[in-house]
């Protein structure tokens, strides 16, 4: 047995020996980020004078596999960790490390990120919230969208325009922002499935002291492009199948059921759907065997990305087409998880990067294609168009 | 389950892409590809003596040097994304398969080491076959195999007749034999239909092999997919370095998204393929269970998804790649004949049903 495998099982005992409670809250999530923490599965990559551990991603990996069969409640610690405290590790200044890290991995402090606006979508570069420095602090002003678990954030990591005189990607910078500030205002914001997974938040003179910049001022967009990294590699990562409605399994079994397979077509669309399933699982498991060996997926982690979407989209599609009109008027919860998971399927397609973006990306970092030209590349934010316009100029 | 390469494993496949590239280039496969021959008989022999390739996937027992599919798939990808004109497919992969598979030791003993060491090209003949037993105990074949891979270069035929299905050998030079060539789509893989009129054959391995044929079968299936993911991944990389050469409207055409996006799915489909080759390899040399789902879903999944790329290889390079001269009709037409090869995809996706239980 491997060193690998010996931290896996008693990672996978540790976890038994720690059940989810059946509806957990946020306390629950702390206090259960405070006994990994506390067992040394919170920060396994991080520098431990940090708190974290310090080890490889291989136990990382090991860690995330064995997390595979049990329920961790901690998704509201997910940007943070994911997200937030990667990027503080990279960049972040040696106060800034050692005032925030270690209480992210006790479950502490809750953290939220804020980069999406209204009109700065795939282009994120092209933000309009503004931070302007008035000698003493930055006051930051404007709007942002699209944030997990921004109700329950203690702070956020932000990126705001702070030069408008430059082209676009020059005049951003990073901030840690207390999400506590009475000029900080966070609605929830209601989607497509009738929920609200996500919040819109205003600002209006939060001020910003000047340790919170993280990274350089005006170097902000690099240490975004940090961050959005991390996210699409745990965006793709962290699917868990047998939660699907519409996998396979559980659509062949209601066919089964119905007696639906008598019908060839409905055979048929059954062996699609098995076909990009499994195609997809398969493709997963490669990429983590390569991670294990040490060949790590950098943009490939894109086609992760992208494949999961449309096999979110397609089972969906495919499982109503199967299963017929009664998946979309029900009078349970039970009967109703195929138009949940017709409503939720857009979300997986564009959060995180749509699937066009995810396709520039691999064409141009897998494949190495040649970029498309940028008009607005070299020119000063002030004059670009951005967001969305009325009418296009003739 | 395994689904990266070892070292050992990619070693072989660098050599096998070194001495293809040296002795069997695209120039020379058009060449073979134009003329009467169907295979470089010098390139044979180096890659059947030297490399020991034909021999690879055969017991020890029997002359071969008793590596398992996974090693096999390593060295089809290569020839499958060199195009190389060979009866490799016939000889080493479905007539060896079958003769491995009917376990019959007199039968291997005599055909196998040939069949490895390439001195033999043998292949497999199904059609609508009847046999005859005579007086003697040996048999007559009565019947037209329509469709034989290497019909006319193979020695050995191995004839699949009767049902239940048996097994017969024949000599190519076996009286009241009639060979007849076939006009093929894809210039790199010749068939013929073969005439049987009370040929005499032998009889190899049990009357009813049912079993032994449907394991060869799957085991073609798994070899043939990794085939079809080497030729699937040199078109890919082929449209991608000329996306980046050529130019229209001012630009390189990989940056327009038209193109980049239709590429970017196309390699999504090649880590979809060749996780999918990877594991069916595996699970014939490992999960003999789990072979019979794996060999069904390689070839619905993979042999359609190489026929889409090449088309869309040749597609993206624009009227070059109509043209005769160019090597794009090469890349298509293989990949329209493979994916036929051991049955159309809705035959792949029948099987597949039937073995996940949906009908």
């Amino acid at each position: 047995m491997t060193d690998l495998d010996e931290y896996s099982r008693k990672a996978r005992a540790w976890l038994a020996g720690h059940p989810a409670p059946a509806d957990p809250s946020v306390s629950d999530a702390r206090a259960l980020m405070a006994q990994l923490y506390d067992a040394g599965y919170s920060g396994i990559t991080w520098p431990a004078e940090y708190g974290g551990q310090g080890l490889t991603e291989a136990e990382e990996r090991a860690f995330q596999q064995a997390t595979r069969d049990v329920t961790l409640p901690i998704n509201v610690f997910g940007i943070g960790l994911g997200m937030c405290g990667p990027t503080l590790v990279s960049i972040g200044s040696e106060e800034q490390k050692r005032r925030y890290l270690r209480p992210l991995l006790r479950g502490e402090e809750i953290w939220c990120q804020m980069f999406s606006e209204p009109g700065a979508g795939s282009d994120v570069a092209s933000l309009q919230t503004r931070a302007v420095f008035d000698g003493e602090a930055w006051i930051l002003n404007g709007q942002k969208v699209w944030t997990s678990v921004a109700q329950h954030a203690d702070f956020g990591l932000i990126i705001a325009r702070t030069d408008p005189e430059v082209p676009k990607h020059k005049g951003i910078t990073m901030f840690v922002i207390d999400m506590h500030d009475p000029g900080v205002d966070v609605r929830p914001l209601r989607d497509m499935t009738g929920q609200s997974h996500f919040n819109e938040i205003f600002f209006d003179d939060v001020r910003i002291a000047p340790d919170q910049v993280v990274g350089e001022v005006n170097g902000g967009w690099s240490a975004a492009v940090t961050t959005l990294l991390h996210e699409r590699v745990s965006i793709g990562m962290g699917s868990a199948r047998t939660d699907r409605p519409a996998a396979y399994e559980n659509v062949a079994a209601t066919a089964r059921e119905q007696r639906l397979l008598e019908d060839p077509i409905v055979v048929d669309r059954l062996v699609d759907l098995y076909l990009r399933e499994r195609s997809f699982d398969l493709l997963n498991a490669r990429m983590s065997q390569e991670v294990k060996a040490g060949i790590f997926p950098g943009a490939r982690g894109s086609v992760i990305k992208l494949l999961l979407a449309e096999l979110t989209l397609y089972s969906a599609d495919v499982a109503s087409e199967i299963l017929g009109p009664e998946t979309v008027a029900y009078d349970s919860e039970e009967n109703g998880k195929i138009a949940r998971a017709l409503a939720w399927g857009p979300g997986m397609a564009l959060g995180g990067g749509t699937n066009e973006i995810m396709r520039n990306i691999i064409g141009d970092r897998v494949l190495g294609l040649p970029r498309e030209p940028q008009v607005d590349r070299d020119m000063p934010f002030r004059l670009l168009k951005v967001g969305t316009q009325k009418e296009a100029e003739a | 389950m395994k689904l990266i390469l070892t070292d050992e494993q990619k070693d072989l496949s660098a050599s096998v892409r070194a001495f293809l590239a040296d002795t069997s280039p695209m120039a020379r496969v058009r060449e073979i590809a134009e003329s009467a021959e169907s295979y470089d008989p010098a390139v044979w022999r180096r890659m059947s003596g030297e490399l020991g390739l034909t021999g690879l996937a055969v017991p020890e027992a029997y002359g071969g040097a008793g590596f398992g599919m996974s090693e096999l798939a390593v060295v089809l990808e290569e020839l499958g994304a060199a195009l190389t004109p060979a009866p490799f497919f016939a000889s080493a992969v479905l007539a060896a398969g079958v003769l491995v598979q009917l376990g019959d030791e007199s039968a291997a003993k005599e055909y196998l080491p040939g069949i490895a060491s390439g001195s033999v090209i043998a292949t497999l003949a199904e059609g609508t076959l009847h046999s005859r037993a005579t007086d003697d105990g040996s048999y007559l074949l009565t019947g037209t195999a329509p469709r034989v891979l290497n019909g006319l270069d193979a020695g050995l035929i191995l004839v699949v007749a009767d049902s239940p299905a048996a097994v017969y050998a024949v000599p190519s030079d076996a009286p009241d034999l009639v060979r007849t060539p076939l006009t093929t789509l894809d210039l790199t893989r010749p068939q013929a239909r073969l005439e049987f009129a009370g040929t005499p054959a032998r009889l190899i391995g049990p009357l009813d092999a049912t079993s032994a044929l449907a394991r060869t079968m799957d085991l073609a299936s798994v070899a043939l997919a990794a085939e079809q993911l080497g030729g699937l991944r040199r078109c890919l990389s082929t449209i991608v370095e000329y996306a980046k050469l050529r130019v229209q409207f001012g630009r390189f055409v990989g940056s327009f998204q038209g193109v980049k996006h239709k590429l970017a799915d196309m390699h999504c489909t090649l880590e979809q393929a060749e996780s999918i080759v990877r594991y069916a390899a595996w699970a014939a040399d490992f999960a003999p269970d789990e072979l019979p789902v794996a060999a069904a879903l390689a070839q619905s999944f993979v042999g359609p998804a190489y026929f889409a790329v090449a088309r869309d290889h040749l597609l993206l390079h624009g009227g070059i790649g109509f043209t005769w001269e160019h090597d794009a009709h090469l890349y298509y037409k293989r990949a329209k004949s493979a994916e036929l090869l051991l049955g159309p995809p809705r035959h792949h996706r029948a099987l597949l049903a039937q073995r996940l239980g949906l009908r």
